[in-house]
């Protein structure tokens, strides 16, 4: 569907995505159809008299319908299910069906009175995001840095593509094992803190490696980096050598080249890396549990705990908060790119 | 022996099983019972199972799940098991859903030998502390459909017990280097950023608990039952260590703990009997440290879901009886757990073990562990003592507060701190 790029009827159906916010999830569908509804503008006239008109507009509706009914059931379901239980009322051992606003008011609960700090459900949010920024910005650099040197350093497809498989080489064990493989090295009595003390650099073991906000981000750069690495490859690969050339010709200095020829271009991998990570970072608390001590805040976190206590209104009007947040997220930098036309 | 006694036991299945092929064909036509087994994995040994296939021929399928997760199925799935090992103070979420049924006491042969621990709150005929959902005041039901507990015996218990423990900190005795004596220790600023708790709400509370007294700073009509006012109290205070650094991680699951401890990045924290052992199994020093202010004691029993019968039913009181009738009992005391019926287990267990693990006794000679490595050399001396000495010593149970809402909303913001 790229290869249409030139057709002087896409910019329309663009435009329309966009109107709808640039939710990436429904772009699927809205590129079958744009696509099933250019075909037929495209053929001459008299073929399109002749078609009988029914059959032209339920034929691709049913071809996008199990599309639909997948999303339907799995997606906007359990959604609309997660909205109507955050208004319902809940006991002990019990939800109550009712309309209340009890789970937002108690999330919210004394967040208007700055006087003695922020309230938890703040705090709790801003080292989320706190987290979630740090993590961002260190794998959008680690990623687009591998992407770059894969991409324009590299002469040699067989070596790139070798590269590549590489870098994806640790996905084949589990997240967990990668993760809590940091312990050990990074423990009070771990390698990295061995290896200190023995080259004199500190002269006690250092606390602030294991259990804490560096320990977290490390994990996450390490489980996370590739999300951004693979887009962004994507996006840089299609980029036309010819470009940067001209570029150097027109005496452009090597960071010039990157800033204004390679960033822009390479834009919708960035976007879409960023879209990967943020999500994931957002909702974590597994990551955050066990590299952080248990002892950091974050949203999935409050989620895991008010489940475990059967207080899923609570947790569902969590839920919401934290999805409605991460979709502005979403719209915002779908917005300062537009990734479908750059795909 | 061992031979003879495979020999033996293999000429009663081998008559067992005519017997029952004469006797019942329906039953035999039917074939082998499986029970699904939830329950967290303080009970699921693969030992266990093995034994009840050799012995009553029924499959286990253990369901392994956090204790918070048995409270969650229990009330919103009880259809997914057939067998429930609970513990006592989940019984005030799960009773009132009406998911359980009561037990019948008279299809449990040993229901009057179980330990006077449950039966009367008392050890050697001395009271137990109380505080908390202690199991007497949860173990009977005035009917067996019922949705609230009996005040006294009835004919229906909720749940069978099977083991039970009084927890206490665990230290590591070679980094401390000096006696420890008290809950207040676990806040003490000497131990900054080497101390743990666990980060289960209902059971981390406790712990707090229990060193807010022992500084002095309050003293709890009921610890298993704050008040808001005393929440925010028994919080603050955590609140305060947790901002000085005081904590290095808090721990959800059993190896989590054994790592911390015998990784060194914590000395003292709250833990859990066998984790000791595992820590001392390692090579690594480890004292579960009894402690002038008592223990938090906990107890688990089996409970059965309302939904099941037949067959199944048959087979679940059954495996309930073969449980109490002493292999299963000692198997646990072996770990440092206690059993529900003594006698029993006490007949299963070597006297040197016995004397061990419940008299408090130095060991006559190594104690092994079931996979026959060694977890204490002869002449140890068990932690804490005997059995009266460590049950008569309890102050609280594990429990669930009438604020509970309240408190969990109160610990999550302990944990945005």
């Amino acid at each position: 569907m790229s290869s249409s790029r030139p057709d002087p009827v896409r910019p329309e159906p663009v435009t329309m995505a966009e109107g709808r916010g640039g939710a990436s999830l429904a772009s699927p569908e809205a590129v079958l159809e744009a696509g099933a509804v250019a075909a037929p503008a495209a053929a001459p006239a008299p073929v399109l008299a002749a078609a009988p008109p029914p059959r032209r507009a339920w034929a691709p509706l049913l071809q996008a319908a199990p599309l639909w009914l997948v999303l339907l059931l799995f997606f906007v379901f359990p959604l609309l299910a997660t909205g109507v239980v955050s208004l319902w009322n809940y006991t002990e051992y019990s939800l109550v069906p009712d309309i209340t606003r009890r789970n937002y008011v108690e999330m919210f609960e004394g967040c208007g009175n700055l006087s003695d700090g922020l309230c938890t459900t703040f705090r709790t949010y801003l080292s989320t995001l706190r987290l979630c920024g740090m993590v961002w910005a260190i794998t959008l650099l680690l990623g687009f840095t591998v992407a770059y040197f894969l991409c324009f350093h590299i002469r040699s497809d067989g070596v790139r593509m070798a590269l590549f498989l590489l870098c994806t080489a640790p996905f084949l064990t589990s997240n967990v094992i990668r993760m809590i493989s940091w312990i050990p090295l990074l423990g009070r009595e771990g390698v990295v803190n061995h290896a200190l003390l023995a080259m004199r650099l500190v002269d006690q073991p250092q606390d602030w490696l294991l259990f804490s906000e560096f320990s977290v981000v490390l994990a996450f750069v390490h489980l996370y980096t590739l999300f951004v690495v693979v887009p962004v490859f994507n996006s840089m690969m299609r980029i036309d050598h010819r470009l940067l050339e001209a570029a150097r010709d027109a005496g452009a200095s090597a960071w010039q080249t990157i800033w204004h020829v390679v960033v822009p271009l390479a834009k919708p991998g960035l976007v879409i890396g960023s879209i990967f990570v943020i999500v994931l970072v957002m909702g974590d608390f597994v990551t955050i549990g066990v590299m952080g001590g248990q002892q950091i805040a974050s949203v999935g976190k409050v989620i895991q705990v008010q489940m475990s206590y059967l207080q899923f209104p609570a947790a569902a009007a969590q839920a919401m908060v934290l999805l409605a947040l991460v979709l502005v997220i979403i719209a915002v930098m779908t917005k300062l790119v537009d990734i479908r036309r750059e795909l | 022996m061992d031979h003879t006694g495979i020999g033996r036991r293999g000429a009663l299945k081998a008559a067992a099983g005519i017997a029952a092929g004469l006797a019942a064909p329906a039953v035999h036509a039917q074939g082998a019972v499986s029970l699904r087994y939830v329950g967290t994995a303080v009970n699921q040994h693969q030992g266990i199972k093995d034994k009840v296939k050799e012995d009553l021929g029924i499959t286990l399928d253990y369901i392994p799940v956090t204790s918070d997760d048995v409270v969650r199925r229990a009330v919103t799935q009880p259809n997914s098991f057939d067998i429930l090992d609970s513990e006592y103070w989940m019984l005030k979420k799960i009773i009132p859903s009406g998911n359980l049924v009561g037990m019948d006491a008279k299809r449990i042969k040993r229901a009057d030998e179980i330990t006077s621990v449950f039966l009367k709150g008392e050890v050697g005929g001395r009271k137990i502390g109380g505080q908390g959902t202690a199991p007497w005041k949860v173990l009977y039901l005035p009917a067996a459909s019922a949705k609230s507990f009996a005040p006294s015996q009835t004919e229906y218990l909720t749940l069978i017990p099977t083991t039970y423990n009084a927890d206490t900190l665990g230290i590591r005795p070679d980094k401390i280097g000096r006696p420890i004596g008290s809950w207040a220790e676990l806040l003490n600023p000497e131990f900054k950023g080497r101390a743990s708790i666990l980060n289960i709400p209902s059971i981390g509370i406790m712990d707090a608990a229990m060193v807010v007294e022992a500084t002095g700073q309050h003293k709890y009509a009921d610890k298993g039952n704050m008040t808001k006012a005393e929440i925010d109290l028994t919080m603050k205070v955590l609140t305060e260590a947790k901002r000085a650094g005081q904590f290095r991680a808090f721990w959800k699951d059993f190896n989590e703990s054994v790592n911390l401890m015998a990784s060194g990045e914590t000395v003292i924290q709250s833990m859990w009997s066998p984790a000791v052992t595992k820590v001392r199994s390692m090579g690594v020093p480890c004292v579960y440290q009894p402690l002038k202010e008592g223990y938090r004691a906990w107890a688990a029993g089996f409970g059965l879901p309302k939904t099941l019968s037949g067959r199944k039913l048959d087979a679940a009181y059954e495996f309930i009886n073969w449980f109490l009738s002493g292999w299963a009992g000692a198997f646990l005391n072996r770990q440092g757990y206690y059993s529900a019926v003594l006698s029993t287990a006490k007949a299963n267990m070597q006297p040197y073990e016995w004397d061990f693990w419940m008299e408090g006794k130095p060991a006559a000679q190594d104690i092994k562990a079931p996979d026959g490595t060694v977890m204490e050399k002869a002449g140890a001396v068990r932690d804490g003592g005997s059995f009266e000495a460590r049950m008569g010593a309890v102050a609280c149970w594990n429990a669930v507060m009438d604020e509970n809402d309240y408190m969990v909303r109160k610990w999550n913001e302990f944990i945005a701190a």
